[in-house]
């Protein structure tokens, strides 16, 4: 195989204000050879994506290429004159960003902007460029193949929009593609279908790829070749079967730990007797919220419809389900922050008032709201024992030396040293702040914590250690969680109960290992085979399943009438799922599913998949075919 | 390659060990800190010598300001004149420094209340929303549609001019734009999630205000309000520049280039001294504002081929 | 969705409109001054002022005469100048036209002046062109009108003898002639304009490139010209059409002191003088005409940068 890309000892540094260089990437090895899709793997600031610029000749506004080399086919391309390097861009090294959202120009048409780089660099006329971005809007299995050129970016959708830009990279026939986290900010239904279709034309066209991630399990899919950093630095690198399946060196199993394994029944935690009490902490009754306000008095987007939910106490209830389900809306209306339109709830099995406005103090302080995002959940001019402090203070009393040692003793929960309590949110990491987040939650010695996608923006690792952390605080303290969060394997790694919502209405709930059991309400299904699996071939195996074929290309969409799911189910039945409310069906010890298809024909329809699967794998077929 | 790296593998209880090692690594770092340019410095020093004039002028000036004891009007400098006179035989230089606390002292004066009205409304509105918000917005929107020296001028014909109608109108007109300021600064604070952790912590209205936003708001309203003393003081010397502002014979920067105007065509430079004093003051706030706020704007465009 | 957001910012232009003949109905005619006992002076005994107060109108309530002065207003009826009874409308008439004209040539020569001296500064930005012109632009707009304008007549009129330092029209100038008049106010104009205008166009590009977008170009190969004229304009045009309207707004600030500094016979002048002798009616006539200028043209910009947004050009 003849080599492509030959990275030798690369080292990218930064400069802050008073011209001091940071090493940012130091010293780096690596190579590409035709065909091949190397995975670059890290923590943020690895210099991932550092490395993989710098195979384009660019560096982020502020860093600087201090050594090394880049050979592209022999060629040192960071010795080439900048109108040299201007005509590699594009034509032979595209690069293809995490957010298509914000890399399309809003003021183009798709059509130019796919186009733009063959034409400008000469590879192809406009004629032959429109006629092969066609041709790749097809083999990307995009919508409207034919008219989509024509339309403005912002007229299609998200995962569209990915796609569209692997055409873009694409069109101009480039030796070698650079895709940097191109489908971290998707939905798990969306990622795969994305990833399949980045997997066919990659292979198609012969094309050799770097592909930046932080997800393991993604790399196990896309890679031939992994390359493992670590602070700017090659920890461990191999083929993809070397590194996922025998790792050796430490980073690498550290990297492996903190990926959750693939939902299924056994994982949800077991709960101590020692904090069980008859009554429920929270329980939400036949409530329907939403957004703005008829004036019938119902919501104008109606989000959440007749929801029923309980909280029992010292558990962690997991609430699924795809952005724009609702799961965020649901943690509002406990928090009183979004007032419901219809429906009751209860603390402690009184009635609670759906106005936070209304509420006593006590019952504030006993439902506790911890945001996703630390970064601005945390006031920027506060320091970290003002922050915690605040919630002692405010329900507590708690003033002057007192206060000081309960902001320190917390501070211990949360496995942080008493020093913070000095330092500013922005000098804090991403982990430490989330801690602080929900160190301030625990201040108020809370009943009930919100947590909404608390682990979502972090990395894996870090991420990780913030669940263990929930898990001892639950056992210490008996506090009850509601965890939000769009990946079932940490919920499903982490909860007591699970709640599926789709579309704004439960589909399925129950303890964790009734719902990851079979029978499963179609969307748990849909869910539970979207979930990456680290394993080499995982994605071949699961784009052959029935239920990917027909529901993983459509969005949420919210319904007044019928099942909500119906356009994306493979065993809807027509007439009937589209007009009428899904019964709620009840199964042993608390698990219900939504649907219109009985226990035994949702049991039937498991085996015929389990049959077909097992068909599938024993005729050898290719394994791009759909 | 691999193979190296399997050798050189601790094994068992070392990798336990060798995996506390990697630590998660910090965030990027904190923000520029604010650093001025010898520009900006040089600024600080020019706006702190006006302000103290301002404060001690009077006192330091050779001649009262309306004494006419130069030998003749329209002189160069000469003896114990360093400026030269005005037109009326006045020392310019002593016109200057009483002029500083008048043409500083009412554009401050002016830009304070502007303030003080501009931040209490602007926040009230974003903090209150709702039918309060909408009405003062709306006559807000009605003030900011008006140029600000067609509302000097209208207010000017209907009371007259004296020096407190001129802090009076300065602050009302540009309280509007602080007004602005104010609320869109409040809005985007309220909706950001520490806020909402506050409220959902149920704090009441006063201390959010107090604590979350109003330490948010402080840095862009500083920034600002070096701005809005710049527009405070053109405005007011512009007024005085036409005859409408502060009236003679007080001595204001503004009203000192109109009065010699004339002496222009006999090359004095009597109207050229209290403009480039103008100039100094309002030029140096303008740097150290763009210093301060400097934006690390074309950093992208550099990168261009 | 669009005509509905133009037409809605319409209405509030119609909206604006209102309030400000209000506020400039009330700022002058209702709070203190009787317009019967300036004309008729100090001397004037309670009969006659009684008699003129019912032939101006000034006897009925503040609504009534508001309305009427408003549809008079609205129909072309100016009303006639307190001070010399002269009608207000012919008063105005050949002022207006010779502002007009002086506005009408400083937007000629300054708007594609700033706009293409603020895109060569933002395509090559920390050069020292750039810098120069951001300290230029930095100090001029931090200066009164005024400076500017003895600057130049000490310069050019005063030293190097050049250009007259008024601008005073008879009426019967040869071309030569009023162009020289004309060249102090306009130079003293284009340049205060001109600093703001660019300014604000280099600002306004450099926010877009500064977008991701840009990024993208940049790693797509995409040369620097194109970049600017295709990527960035495009989406920097709402902006720009922006900045010019907001300026040629700001003219009407400008025009104000420049008129005065050269005693040129235009609409402003004739304000001053109004506002000076506190004759009301001339001074509510143009307030009216400035302020409803300075409505519209950032009525325009407002439309303008509705209409530049993809977003709403072309919708799903």
């Amino acid at each position: 195989m003849d080599k492509l890309l030959e990275v030798k000892d690369l080292r990218i540094s930064a400069y802050n204000d008073d011209a001091v260089e940071i090493p940012i990437v130091k010293g780096v090895n690596f190579d590409i050879y035709k065909g091949q899709v190397v995975a670059l793997i890290g923590e943020s600031g690895s210099g991932k994506t550092t490395i993989s610029l710098a195979s384009l000749a660019y560096t982020k506004p502020g860093l600087e290429i201090v050594g090394g080399e880049i050979l592209l086919k022999g060629e040192d391309v960071l010795k080439a004159s900048p109108l040299r390097q201007r005509e590699l861009r594009g034509a032979s090294v595209a690069y293809l960003a995490q957010s298509a959202a914000a890399t399309f120009n809003p003021a183009i048409t798709i059509g130019e902007q796919v186009t733009e780089s063959a034409v400008l660099h000469g590879v192809l006329t406009q004629e032959q460029a429109t006629k092969r971005a066609e041709a790749l809007y097809h083999a990307l299995e995009l919508p409207n193949p034919d008219r989509i050129g024509y339309r403005y970016p912002h007229q299609v959708s998200g995962g569209q929009l990915q796609r569209l830009m692997a055409a873009m990279a694409l069109c101009g026939k480039p030796d070698l593609m650079v895709l940097d986290e191109p489908t971290t900010a998707l939905d798990v239904t969306t990622q795969i279908e994305v990833l399949k279709a980045f997997k066919k034309v990659i292979r198609e066209e012969d094309a050799a790829a770097i592909y930046v991630t932080h997800d393991l399990a993604v790399v196990a899919q896309i890679a031939d070749h992994i390359v493992v950093l670590y602070g700017g630095e090659v920890m461990e690198q191999g083929t993809a079967d070397q590194i996922i399946n025998h790792p050796t060196h430490a980073y690498t199993r550290r990297l492996m730990d903190a990926v959750r394994p693939t939902p299924e029944a056994g994982q949800g935690s077991d709960v101590g007797e020692e904090h069980f009490r008859e009554i429920p902490a929270v329980t939400v009754n036949r409530m329907t919220a939403g957004y703005g306000r008829k004036p019938n008095g119902e919501p104008a987007v109606t989000v959440l419809r007749d929801i029923n939910v309980n909280v029992k106490n010292g558990h962690v209830v997991g609430v699924i389900g795809e952005s724009g389900c609702g799961k965020s809306t649901l943690a509002r209306v406990m928090a009183g922050l979004l007032p419901p339109s219809k429906g009751e709830l209860k603390l402690d099995g009184n009635g609670l008032n759906g106005d936070m406005s209304d509420r006593s103090l006590e019952e504030l302080q006993k439902i506790q709201f911890v945001f996703q995002m630390a970064d601005t959940a945390l006031n920027p001019k506060q320091e970290i024992g003002e922050i915690i402090g605040r919630p002692l203070e405010f329900y507590h009393g708690l003033t002057g030396k007192e206060k000081h040692q309960k902001v320190v003793e917390i501070l211990e929960m949360v496995e942080l040293t008493p020093e913070f309590v000095s330092r500013y949110p922005m000098e804090l990491s991403g982990g430490q702040k989330q801690r602080i987040n929900l160190a301030r939650s625990l201040a108020a010695n809370p009943e009930v914590m919100l947590c909404d996608e608390v682990t979502s923006a972090l990395d894996s690792i870090v991420g990780a250690n913030v669940i263990k952390l929930l898990t001892a605080l639950r056992d210490k303290t008996g506090v009850s969680f509601v965890f939000i969060s769009h990946d079932l394997s940490t919920v499903s790694s982490f909860a007591d109960e699970i709640v599926v919502l789709y579309a704004g209405r439960v589909v399925e709930q129950g303890p964790t290992d009734e719902v990851l059991t079979p029978p499963f309400h179609p969307y748990t299904r849909l869910l539970i085979s979207s979930v990456p699996e680290m394993r080499l071939g995982w994605l071949e195996e699961t784009m052959n399943k029935r239920e990917m074929a027909v529901g993983i290309s459509k969005g949420v969409e919210i319904t007044a009438v019928g099942c909500p799911f119906f356009n994306r189910c493979p065993v809807a039945i027509a007439g009937t799922c589209d007009t009428k409310t899904a019964p709620a069906r009840e199964l042993n010890d608390g698990h219900q599913i939504s649907c219109h298809l009985t226990i035994d024909q949702l049991e039937q329809s498991e085996a015929h998949a389990a049959a077909q699967v097992a068909k599938m794998q024993n005729e050898p077929t290719s394994p791009s075919a759909a | 390659m691999t193979e190296e790296i399997v050798n050189e593998m601790p094994k068992g209880e070392e990798i336990v060990a060798e995996i506390d090692k990697f630590d998660e690594l910090p965030d990027a770092p904190p923000k520029r800190r604010i650093k001025l340019t010898w520009l900006g410095k040089l600024s600080v020093v020019i706006v702190v010598f006006w302000v103290v004039i301002a404060f001690i002028g009077p006192w330091i000036a050779p001649f009262h300001e309306m004494d006419i004891e130069g030998d003749d009007s329209f002189l160069d400098a000469y003896d114990n004149f360093y400026l030269g006179t005005d037109h009326l035989g006045r020392d310019t230089f002593s016109r200057i420094l009483w002029g500083a606390r008048m043409t500083i002292g009412i554009s401050l004066a002016a830009t304070l209340l502007a303030y003080c009205m501009g931040i209490t409304l602007g926040i009230a509105a974003a903090v209150k929303g709702g039918w309060f918000d909408m009405i003062v917005s709306r006559l807000n929107d009605a003030v900011l549609a008006l140029p600000s020296i067609m509302l000097g001028l209208i207010a000017i014909a209907a009371f007259g001019s004296s020096i407190p109608i001129l802090i009076t109108i300065a602050a009302i007109i540009y309280a509007s734009s602080v007004f602005r300021i104010a609320r869109a600064l409040g809005q985007d604070i309220m909706v950001q999630d520490f806020v909402e952790a506050a409220k959902a912590r149920g704090e009441g209205i006063w201390w959010i205000i107090r604590a979350e936003v109003l330490p948010n708001a402080a840095m862009p309203l500083a920034t600002d309000f070096g701005l809005r003393l710049v527009f405070v003081v053109l405005f007011i010397s512009s007024l005085s520049f036409l005859g409408l502002g502060v009236q003679p014979p007080q001595a204001d920067w503004g009203s000192m280039v109109r009065e010699n105007l004339q002496g222009l065509s006999y090359k004095s430079y009597a109207a050229i001294w209290p403009a480039f004093a103008i100039a100094s003051f309002t030029i140096a706030i303008n740097l150290i504002v763009d210093d301060v706020s400097a934006k690390s704007g074309g950093s992208l465009a550099k990168k261009m081929v | 969705m669009m005509t509905q957001m133009v037409l809605r910012r319409i209405g509030i232009g119609f909206v604006t409109l209102l309030v400000v003949s209000l506020i400039v109905f009330m700022g002058t005619s209702i709070l203190p001054g009787d317009v019967a006992q300036i004309i008729l002076g100090q001397s004037a005994t309670e009969e006659t002022l009684a008699v003129l107060r019912a032939e101006l109108g000034l006897d009925q309530p503040g609504y009534v005469r508001y309305f009427s002065w408003l549809g008079n207003m609205v129909s072309g009826d100016l009303g006639t100048s307190k001070a010399g009874g002269a009608s207000i409308s012919s008063l105005i008439d050949s002022r207006l036209g010779n502002t007009m004209k002086m506005a009408g040539l400083v937007a000629l020569i300054s708007i594609p002046f700033s706009v293409s001296l603020g895109l060569y500064a933002a395509m090559h930005p920390g050069t020292w062109l750039d810098r120069s012109v951001t300290f230029m632009t930095l100090s001029t707009i931090s200066v009164p009108e005024f400076f500017i304008a003895t600057l130049l007549v000490l310069i050019l009129a005063v030293e190097l003898h050049w250009l007259p330092s008024t601008a005073y029209l008879s009426g019967n100038e040869s071309g030569v002639q009023l162009l020289k008049a004309l060249a102090m106010p306009i130079l003293t104009l284009v340049i205060v304009v001109s600093a703001q205008m660019i300014r604000m166009t280099r600002a306004g590009i450099l926010n877009v490139m500064s977008s991701p977008y840009i990024e993208m170009a940049i790693l797509k190969g995409v040369p620097r010209r194109r970049i600017i004229l295709r990527h960035a304009l495009l989406n920097a045009i709402g902006p720009i059409v922006n900045v010019i309207a907001l300026n040629l707004a700001y003219l009407v600030s400008g025009v104000v002191i420049v008129e005065t500094i050269f005693a040129y016979p235009g609409l402003a002048k004739l304000m001053i003088d109004g506002v000076q002798t506190r004759d009301l009616p001339l001074v509510q006539a143009c307030a009216m005409i400035f302020c409803g200028t300075y409505v519209i043209l950032i009525l325009i910009a407002d439309v303008a940068s509705i209409l530049a947004n993809p977003r709403l050009r072309h919708p799903k």
